[in-house]
């Protein structure tokens, strides 16, 4: 009963566990967070391992992560696709033009088709995606350094 | 006297919140989608506010799972797909019920598992001669 209970203590309960480990990223059609307004798909995305990050500008806690996400972007380490979930076009659009842009893609999902599909179910949320679309992690909360560089050293031990 | 200054406004505001979190009216095409509907809210929790389940809780993601299950139930989809949808999505973890399965089998099992071993010390302790 006392392992239970400490065990138990240590388990967060928000972290609920994602189902769609080792399955691929949900089709999708949806806006891109950028001047052109092209629409983006499944096709569009890195055939490289990349982080699908996602975040809103009016989440506190995307701020939080920002710094680190910026890190990785100027490293060219890993990708980051993002993700603006139910936001609002000209305030995401602003918020990267005030605290910087660390995504090669942006994907604009005002209604959470996407993020519906993807079980997210709070902000930021990072997903790891192998290079054949695969999901095969997910980041609960904002990124640690701690988490990405373990999710570094996992990628790079798969390819030697 | 206070303590009923002080209760009848929160009660009134209480009241208040509770209006808010189901101030959206849905319709449907017959009875038997109402029911689907109605019923599913009850199984489905929500998910930032655990331990309220999607009919009660007024967050936004409660709203889009609530909305998401009203599409598919006016689109004829049965109980049971819809709530196969939401755990291919969110996990056992979006029922308040959680089915019987190896990753769950614990949660079943354990208090069976807890009785015997219970039963088993007090057999075992009663039967031992006393010290004095």
């Amino acid at each position: 009963m006392v392992a239970f209970l400490i065990v138990g203590l240590q388990l967060d309960p928000r972290k609920v566990p994602s189902p769609l480990i080792g399955k691929q990223i949900p089709q999708f059609n949806l806006l891109e967070l950028s001047a052109n307004e092209t629409f983006i798909t499944n096709k569009d995305l890195p055939s490289t391992p990349y982080l699908l990050n996602v975040w809103a500008s009016w989440c506190g806690a995307c701020l939080e992560e920002h710094r680190l996400l910026k890190q990785i972007s100027e490293l060219g380490s890993l990708k980051i696709v993002g993700l603006n979930y139910k936001d609002d076009y000209s305030e995401a659009t602003k918020w990267l033009l005030r605290y910087g842009d660390p995504y090669i893609q942006k994907i604009f999902d005002p209604e959470a088709r996407l993020g519906l599909n993807l079980g997210v179910y709070g902000v930021p949320e990072t997903f790891l995606i192998d290079e054949s679309g695969t999901i095969v992690y997910k980041h609960i909360g904002p990124l640690t350094f701690e988490t990405y560089s373990l999710l570094l050293q996992q990628l790079e031990s798969k390819k030697l | 006297m206070k303590i009923i200054k002080i209760l009848i406004p929160t009660l009134l505001l209480a009241a208040i919140s509770i209006s808010f979190a189901s101030d959206k009216i849905y319709s449907f095409a017959n009875s038997n989608q109402e029911l689907i509907f109605e019923s599913l809210l009850e199984e489905l929790r929500c998910l930032v506010c655990q331990n309220q389940s999607l009919a009660d809780s007024g967050s936004g993601l409660a709203t889009d799972l609530r909305d998401e299950v009203y599409q598919m139930v006016l689109e004829d989809n049965s109980h049971q797909t819809i709530k196969k949808f939401l755990v291919e999505r969110y996990g056992n973890f979006v029922l308040y019920d959680p089915p019987l399965n190896p990753s769950t089998s614990i949660l079943w099992f354990a208090p069976f598992l807890m009785a015997i071993i219970a039963v088993g010390l007090i057999l075992f302790f009663s039967n031992r001669p006393k010290q004095n």
